[in-house]
């Protein structure tokens, strides 16, 4: 299905100052821990310090001997979940996967999870009644160790665990809940055509998201039993959605509003603290504060996944990819979230090769469950495929990318999963980073240079809008949408388009779950796509309604009016196309502004407001390039990124500044995740790094400015070209930085972080001959 | 744990004069947003490694975080509520706007603050110093890049040119 795609725009590409920016410049606007409700007490989650026990008992008594506790809660107060599957977050889960995480059931699976809660009127004393909770547990064996895990004869996380993927079924019980295998042509005939082939191993370890806001919600409940949410998330319907499966409450008496999100990155894509608020609310009759600590939140919310991916890459002397094949374990925490997928259908994605074979496991382990972190599963295996290519063009003496414009998928070209492409903007990235001055800026001696491409795919899933036109004329869009980084501008934006009215005149705002359809996530990098598709639709939706008010208003037919530049005009059969609202003064046009037909709104059949929803079909991939310049300290292992180049297809920027932020943002992720950010569990199975000081984020001074190119090659399904661009900018970066860094300290390091201490050890080694 | 004697502290808040009694662990952080109701001052870790509850105590910078309520007896607080005038803003957060140089916005408040504090000691710095200078304050969402240009334009603003 190929549509009209817009490209000319008049408000779309420019960068206005975003509608929400100056309440969050000067600290008006509302984050999740801002809100505080009269008679107000505040809730506390005893938490596991074992790894992996059963729990034998939990015993309140002395924490409800203290005065001022007013509520306790456990499992015991939620149903079981059984074997029910809720639509939410940004796959379909199994309630038993996540339930246990709001509140653990018979078994603590990591150190953190939660256990038990209390509720008291101030903080403090919550604090201390948690710490007066008796829970007595019988230790079991942890794991930790993702290789250990997956062995027959580890010891089971879940006995109810049975690997899926695997013909035929398994009969026992093992900690792999899934097995996925694709494959294209034939793999063994791709390596014999090779005249070379690579075959390394990388590690990626497990990270964090890092937003900077912890998980915080206030819940209220009445005598009704309506149940009154306000939190951070990235979905107040996702939040709805799975409180209600949680808790066993009806969906219908959930009301959900989302404050401003501090960030998310798809950890703030499923539910924590929101069901146990509800449930101690409903028992002490008290509206109900829970605000996570940055402990809390490092130890028992969703990390990304760690991963080993093997990949073996067989090219031809000429530079032609025979074969690729990899092999992906991935440690899922606990319990099973399925990162795998993406991991293995699109690692090599960019890549036009007859012969695929693509394996992954997942494996569980005592850690907390892994949850989304932009294009979730696919960062840990690019690392290994991107710097395999690098070191393939290095052996081949090719320029990396003039092997990756060889080699690269286009329009017409099958992915291995099957799916062809439409118009992608691969090449066109790869040209543009060719032609960027950084790529042959020269480099001095010890400095080194790398450069990695990336694929994901994005989302569309469902999305609602609501225009209400004001009697000035003035519009507000209403959606469901969190807005993390801009995306109410973009509304904005795509709106004043299709009304033809200033972008100043639209207020775009986030609503409730009671004041708009529903929404999937803001995730998937679908929000400007799927959401924005809504506002354009609505908004088009008025614009008829508009020109039916206007011929009533002139005794004309609908099609005899037009709307243009912001206003109704009667066709008068002369060069309507070229006509803007001077024009048609002049010559003396009957024209109706959208003021005009909103003072009238009322005599020609009432308030002027339109509706749209859908299920968004038409997502297209997006394609990313990074550059990256670094330098290493050979006396410390210190590495300086020493300048950095985003290339990005992004279909069509609608707020460019805001996509030039995606990248940014991505990339210094990215950075960290290469360099410094790992999850670093000692002997018990505790995370000794729960903190922003040890648990180190990439800072202002480790960076260099992040250079940006958007590339737009439109999306041929979205009606202004949009790709979406949130997630594909945390792949590219890791292979470019562990490519520049290994050519600038003579290393191979394949085993990331590359921090400090490791790249001194391999420099040393390198240095001394034993590497 | 007994509630203890509260404390009673008279301190000044954006220029205005504010009486408060906390407990004597209580941090500033804790007080601005709960008991003045002054929740532009975010909290990230309360371990003073994010930057998000800066505010500046007698025109220095600090993580209010780190600093026990009762301290800032006598003392003059300034929060990013103070920043700007009536009606308009400062120079720091209108940059911050026109180089989209937020996202979620949740370190805003602290890096406008750290940023004032900065281009007050000195008012012309280079990039570098700007980004040691805000080396304190954690952003996960822009890579710093165009808050660093918003800091250095504010300053160019804010010396006439």
């Amino acid at each position: 299905m190929n549509m009209n795609v817009k490209t000319e725009f008049k408000y779309v590409g420019t960068r206005p100052i975003r509608p929400d920016g100056p309440d969050k410049v000067t600290g008006r606007a509302r984050y999740g821990a801002d809100l505080n409700v009269q008679g107000m007490i505040y809730g506390h989650i005893v938490r596991s310090p074992h790894a992996h026990a059963k729990i034998k008992s939990i015993d309140f008594s002395a924490a409800c001997k203290l005065p001022g506790v007013l509520a306790t809660m456990s499992a015991d107060d939620l149903p079981e979940p059984g074997d029910r599957k809720i639509p939410g977050g940004e796959v379909e889960m199994a309630l038993k996967t996540f339930s246990p995480v709001v509140m653990a059931r018979k078994k603590v699976l990591y150190h953190g999870q939660a256990v038990a809660a209390v509720a008291a009127t101030s903080p403090e004393l919550a604090a201390e009644a948690a710490r007066l909770v008796k829970v007595e547990y019988e230790v079991l064996p942890h794991i930790m160790d993702m290789h250990a895990a997956a062995r027959a004869d580890a010891p089971l996380l879940h006995d109810d665990v049975y690997t899926q993927g695997v013909d035929p079924a398994p009969t026992t019980p093992s900690n792999i809940p899934t097995q996925i295998e694709i494959s294209t042509g034939d793999i063994s005939k791709g390596f014999a055509e090779a005249d070379l082939v690579v075959e390394r191993t990388y590690f990626v370890p497990m990270c964090h998201q890092g937003y900077i806001e912890p998980h915080a919600c206030v819940v209220q409940t009445d005598e009704n039993g309506k149940v009154d949410i306000w939190c951070s998330t990235q979905g107040a319907f996702m939040v709805r959605t799975l409180t209600a499966a949680v808790t066993g409450i009806d969906i219908g008496r959930f009301k959900v509003t989302a404050s401003e999100i501090g960030g998310g990155f798809g950890g703030k894509t499923t539910v924590y603290l929101e069901p146990v608020a509800v449930v101690l609310s409903l028992k002490s009759g008290r509206p109900v504060k829970m605000v996570m600590s940055r402990d809390d939140v490092f130890r028992a919310t969703g990390p990304a996944a760690a991963a080993e991916t093997r990949v073996k890459i067989g090219v031809t002397r000429d530079g032609r990819i025979t074969a690729i094949e990899t092999d992906i374990l991935m440690d899922c925490g606990a319990y099973t979230s399925h990162p795998i997928m993406a991991g293995v259908l699109f690692n090599s994605a960019c890549y036009r090769c007859e012969n695929v074979r693509s394996f992954g496991r997942e494996v569980l382990t005592n850690k907390p469950r892994v949850y989304a972190y932009r294009a979730p599963g696919i960062p840990q295996p690019v690392v290994a495929v991107e710097c395999v290519v690098n070191e393939i063009a290095e052996r081949l003496n090719m320029d990396p990318i003039d092997f990756r414009l060889l080699n690269a998928v286009d329009e017409g070209d099958v992915m291995a999963i099957g799916i062809p492409f439409q118009a992608i903007g691969l090449k066109q990235v790869l040209q543009e980073a060719k032609a960027h001055p950084h790529y042959t800026a020269e480099l001095k001696a010890g400095q080194g240079r790398g450069v990695a491409v990336a694929f994901w795919i994005n989302a569309g899933m469902q999305s609602s809008a609501t225009i209400n036109v004001s009697e000035d004329g003035s519009v507000n869009i209403l959606t469901g949408n969190p807005d993390i980084g801009g995306s109410r501008a973009s509304m904005a934006l795509m709106a004043a388009e299709v009304l033809g009215i200033p972008v100043e005149t639209i207020r775009p705002s986030v609503v409730d779950t009671d004041s708009v359809g529903f929404c999937d996530v803001t995730g998937g990098s679908r929000t400007t796509l799927a959401t924005g598709g809504a506002v354009i639709k609505a908004a088009e939706t008025l614009v008829k309604e508009l020109r039916k008010r206007a011929a009533a208003i002139w005794s004309l037919d609908i099609e005899e009016v037009d709307w243009t530049g912001g206003m109704a005009v009667a066709k008068s059969g002369t060069g309507l196309e070229n006509m803007n609202r001077e024009d048609a003064a002049t010559r003396g046009d009957k024209t109706l502004t959208l003021a005009d037909l909103a003072a009238r709104a009322g005599a020609t059949g009432g308030p002027l407001c339109a509706v749209a929803s859908h299920n968004a079909h038409n997502a297209a991939p997006s394609f990313a390039l990074n550059i990256c310049d670094a330098q290493v300290d050979r006396e410390t292992g210190k590495v300086d990124i020493l300048r950095y180049t985003c290339v990005q297809d992004a279909g069509k920027a609608i707020h460019p500044a805001y996509v030039e932020g995606q990248m940014q943002g991505g990339a210094v992720q990215g950075i960290g995740w290469a360099l410094n950010e790992e999850y670093i569990f000692n002997e018990q199975g505790r995370l000794d790094n729960p903190g922003f000081l040890d648990y180190r984020i990439p800072v202002a001074s480790d960076l260099p400015m992040i250079d940006t190119v958007i590339v737009e090659v439109p999306n041929p399904l979205h009606p202004y070209g949009v790709r979406g661009v949130g997630e594909v900018p945390i792949a590219p970066p890791m292979p470019a930085v562990v490519t520049a860094v290994n050519r600038a300290a003579g290393t191979r390091l394949c085993h990331l972080p590359l921090s400090p201490p490791k790249l001194l050890a391999a420099i040393e080694a390198a240095e001394s001959g034993t590497a | 744990m007994q509630s203890q004697r509260k404390t009673h502290v008279s301190t000044t808040v954006n220029g205005e004069p504010r009486e408060f009694l906390c407990e004597p662990h209580q941090v500033l952080s804790d007080v601005l947003r709960n008991t003045l109701n002054l929740t532009g001052t975010k909290e990230g870790c309360n371990t003073g490694d994010c930057g998000a509850c800066s505010v500046l105590l007698d025109g220095t910078l600090v993580c209010s975080c780190l600093v026990l309520a009762a301290e800032v007896e006598g003392k003059g607080v300034v929060t990013v509520e103070g920043i700007g005038e009536e009606g308009k803003l400062h120079p720091i957060q209108q940059k911050l706007l026109e180089h989209a140089g937020l996202q979620c916005g949740i370190c805003t408040p602290g890096i406008v603050i750290a940023s004032r504090a900065l281009l007050e000691k000195n008012p012309d710095p280079s990039e570098t110093e700007v980004r040691y200078w805000l080396a304190g304050n954690l952003c996960r969402c822009t890579g710093y890049d165009k808050i660093i240009r918003a800091v250095l334009d504010a300053g160019a603003v804010m010396r006439g040119q």
